[in-house]
C-alpha cells in the first residue's frame, strides 16, 4: 500500500473534498489499485527526455527563436474592448446560486 | 425516408426543393425522441424553441429561393459538455445542474451559422470521465443496438442518438477516446480531430491538453462535412491552429489506391478480443484490395500510455474542477456556514464517485513530494508515445487498429473496477497525447450482431487522409 488513510484525508483537504466515513476507504482501496498500475512507467529509463505539457509546443513553435517570439502562434493582439464586450454584471451574476445583484455572495469570512 | 439512414445532404436538399421542410425534419425527429428514447436515455434536454425558430429560417429562405447553407435545416444535436446561450448545460453533473451559460460554444455556433438545427442537448458521463456513460448523474444511455448494453462513453449519448436516428450528426468531444470507442460501440462513425483543428471555446474543460471536439454521423461524408463547419482557428481559444481547413468533402473524391497503412503490432496482441481482431484484419485485407500497401510497424511504448494519460488527465483535471465551488453558478450546498465549508459541501454534494476519484489522484499526482515522480514522469514518456507516432508516420500515411478491445459490454460489467474501464481505452488515449486525429468506422459486427470499429490514425491536420481511408472501408 503506498497511499495510507491520512494520504487520503490531505489530498481531500488541497482539493477541497471532505468525503465521507464510507467514501474514504473505497477511495483508498481504488488510488491504491490505480497507482500501483502506474508504477510501470518506472520501468522506462526517461533521463534526458523532455516532458511535454502540450501538443502545439511541438506543432506550433518556431523552434529557430527564443522567448515569447518562439510561441507566436498564441499571440493575439491586445483590443481596448478585448475579444467581445464583456458581460454585464446582471448576466455575470444570472446563474449566482446568491448574490445582492451586484455582488456574489459567500458565508461570512472573518468572524467578528 | 427513414431518420436512421437520413443523411445530411438529402436532409438539406429536401428543404431546399420544398419536397419537406425544416419545421418537418425537426418534429420528425422530435416524434422519434418521443417513442425511442424512454429506452434509450441520449437526450437530457429538448430545446424545441431554440430548434423550430432556426427551423422556419431555414423553410423561410428555402421559400423565397434562396441557396440555403451547407447544414441548412438539418437536425443535430450536442454533447452537454458544450455550453449553449440561454439553453441548461449539466456536463452530467448535478453540480451544474441549473446552470443556464451566457454564451454559446464556438463550435456551436457555427454550426447554427451554418443552417442546422440544434434539437436538444446529450447526456454523457459526468465531466466527459468515463467510458461506458455509466457515470452521468442523471441517467445511463442504452446501446440502441443492444438495450443490455452502454454506448460506450464519455459521448454515449452522441453516439446513441446518431445510431438510433435521434438526429443526424452529433458533436461530441474526446479526451481519451470518448467519440471513437462510443462510435465504435453503436456502430457509427466518430472523429477526434488534430488538437487545435477545432476550437475547444465553450468546451467545459476535463483536461485541456487532451480535449477535442469533433463529429459523429452515419456516414463519413457527413461527419467531413461536419468538421469543415466547424474547424478553423478561433481568436477566442489561443490553441486553435492557424492551418488551412480543407474542403475534407471534396478530398474523399481522391483514390486510396498507394496510401501506406501502418498495422501496429502491440495493438493485436494480449486482451483484444478474438472477433474484434478478425473483423480489424478484415478490413485491413479491404484496403490492401483497394490499393494500399499494408506495413507493419511497431509502436514501442504502448503498453505505458493508459498510466501516463491517466496522471496527464487527472491531473489537468484536478486544476480545472478547482472552479466549481458553489461561488459564481450551479449548484450550492445549503449546509455551509463558512466559506472553507461551503466549497467543500458544494463538491462533496456535487460531484459524482468518479470525478472525486480522478480530482484525487489529479491532485495527489501534483502534490508535494510526487509531482517529479509521477506528473513529470508522466509527461516525459508523453513525449517518448508522440516520438513513437513521429517515427512510424515516416513509413506510412496512416495506421490502422481496433478502436477497442471489446464490442460493447453490459451495464454494471465494469461499473465497479475503475481500472478495468480505464483498460477499455488502450487504443485510443495515445491519439489524444499526441494530438494526432483519429476515426472510428464500422467494420464488420459479431456473431451477435454487435458493431465493431476500426480505428485509422493519422498524421497532425491531416484528417483528409484517414477520411479518405475510413470512406474506402464503408
Amino acid at each position: 500500500m503506498k497511499v495510507t488513510d491520512k494520504d487520503v484525508a490531505y489530498v481531500a483537504d488541497l482539493a477541497n473534498l471532505e468525503l465521507t466515513e464510507e467514501e474514504r476507504p473505497r477511495m483508498l482501496r481504488d488510488l491504491n489499485a490505480i497507482l500501483g498500475y502506474v508504477d510501470r512507467l518506472d520501468e522506462l529509463d526517461t533521463k534526458g527526455v523532455a516532458p511535454m505539457a502540450q501538443v502545439s509546443d511541438r506543432f506550433g513553435v518556431d523552434p529557430s527563436k527564443t522567448g515569447s517570439a518562439r510561441f507566436a502562434y498564441a499571440r493575439r493582439d491586445d483590443v481596448p474592448e478585448g475579444l467581445r464586450k464583456s458581460f454585464t454584471s446582471q448576466t455575470a451574476l444570472s446563474g449566482a446560486p446568491e448574490s445582492d445583484g451586484t455582488f456574489f455572495e459567500v458565508p461570512k469570512v472573518i468572524e467578528k | 425516408m427513414h431518420l436512421t439512414t437520413l443523411t445530411i445532404a438529402a436532409a438539406r436538399s429536401a428543404v431546399q426543393n420544398g419536397s419537406t421542410s425544416a419545421s418537418a425534419w425537426a418534429e420528425a425527429h422530435y416524434a422519434r425522441i418521443a417513442s425511442e428514447d424512454t429506452k434509450i436515455g441520449a437526450y437530457l434536454m429538448l430545446s424545441k424553441e431554440r430548434a423550430l425558430a432556426q427551423a422556419s429560417r431555414m423553410d423561410a429562405a428555402a421559400a423565397k429561393g434562396e441557396p440555403l447553407p451547407p447544414l441548412g435545416g438539418v437536425p443535430v444535436a450536442i454533447k452537454d459538455v458544450m455550453v449553449t446561450r440561454g439553453l441548461r448545460t449539466t456536463a452530467g453533473s448535478k453540480i451544474l445542474e441549473n446552470y443556464i451559460p451566457p454564451y454559446d460554444c464556438t463550435a456551436v455556433a457555427r454550426l447554427e451559422a451554418a443552417g442546422a438545427v440544434i434539437l436538444g442537448k446529450l447526456n454523457c458521463d459526468e465531466f466527459a470521465m468515463g467510458s461506458s456513460n455509466e457515470n452521468s448523474a442523471y441517467w445511463p444511455v442504452h446501446n440502441p443496438r443492444d438495450l443490455e448494453r452502454v454506448p460506450g462513453g464519455s459521448s454515449g449519448g452522441s453516439a446513441a442518438a446518431v445510431a438510433a436516428g435521434m438526429a443526424v450528426a452529433t458533436l461530441g468531444s474526446d479526451t481519451g477516446g470518448s467519440i471513437r470507442q462510443p462510435a465504435s460501440f453503436c456502430g457509427v462513425l466518430g472523429l477526434k480531430p488534430t488538437y487545435g483543428r477545432v476550437s475547444r471555446y465553450g468546451l467545459i474543460a476535463f483536461a485541456s491538453s487532451l480535449d477535442h471536439i469533433g463529429p459523429l454521423a452515419r456516414t463519413v461524408k457527413d461527419v467531413a462535412l461536419v468538421l469543415r463547419t466547424i474547424a478553423g482557428r478561433d481568436p477566442m481559444d489561443s490553441t486553435s491552429a492557424d492551418v488551412p481547413v480543407l474542403d475534407y468533402v471534396e478530398e474523399l473524391e481522391r483514390d486510396v489506391r498507394g496510401l501506406r497503412i501502418g498495422v501496429p503490432k502491440e495493438c493485436f496482441g494480449e486482451g483484444l478480443d478474438a472477433e474484434v481482431r478478425t473483423s480489424v484484419e478484415a478490413t485491413i485485407q479491404k484496403l490492401a484490395g483497394k490499393g494500399c500497401e499494408v506495413v507493419p510497424v511497431s509502436l514501442p511504448h504502448s503498453a505505458y500510455a493508459i498510466p501516463a494519460y491517466y496522471i496527464v488527465a487527472t491531473a489537468e483535471a484536478s486544476a480545472n474542477l478547482a472552479r466549481f465551488d458553489g461561488v459564481r453558478y450551479g449548484f450550492r450546498s445549503p449546509e455551509a456556514r463558512t466559506l472553507s465549508d461551503l466549497y467543500r459541501k458544494t463538491r462533496d454534494g456535487g460531484f459524482g464517485a468518479e470525478v472525486k476519484r480522478r480530482i484525487m489522484l489529479g491532485t495527489y499526482a501534483l502534490s508535494a513530494g510526487y509531482y517529479d515522480a509521477y506528473y513529470l514522469k508522466a509527461q516525459r514518456v508523453r513525449t517518448l508515445l508522440t516520438r513513437d507516432y513521429e517515427e512510424a508516420f515516416q513509413k506510412v500515411d496512416a495506421l490502422v487498429t481496433p478502436a477497442s478491445p471489446t464490442a460493447a459490454f453490459k451495464l454494471g460489467e465494469k461499473s465497479g473496477d475503475p481500472l478495468a474501464m480505464y483498460l477499455a481505452d488502450i487504443y485510443t488515449v495515445t491519439a489524444n497525447l499526441a494530438g494526432i486525429p483519429g476515426v472510428s468506422v464500422p467494420g464488420a459486427p459479431t456473431k451477435a450482431g454487435l458493431p465493431i470499429g476500426v480505428q485509422i490514425l493519422g498524421k497532425h491536420f491531416d484528417e483528409a487522409t484517414i477520411l479518405r481511408l475510413a470512406q474506402a472501408c464503408e
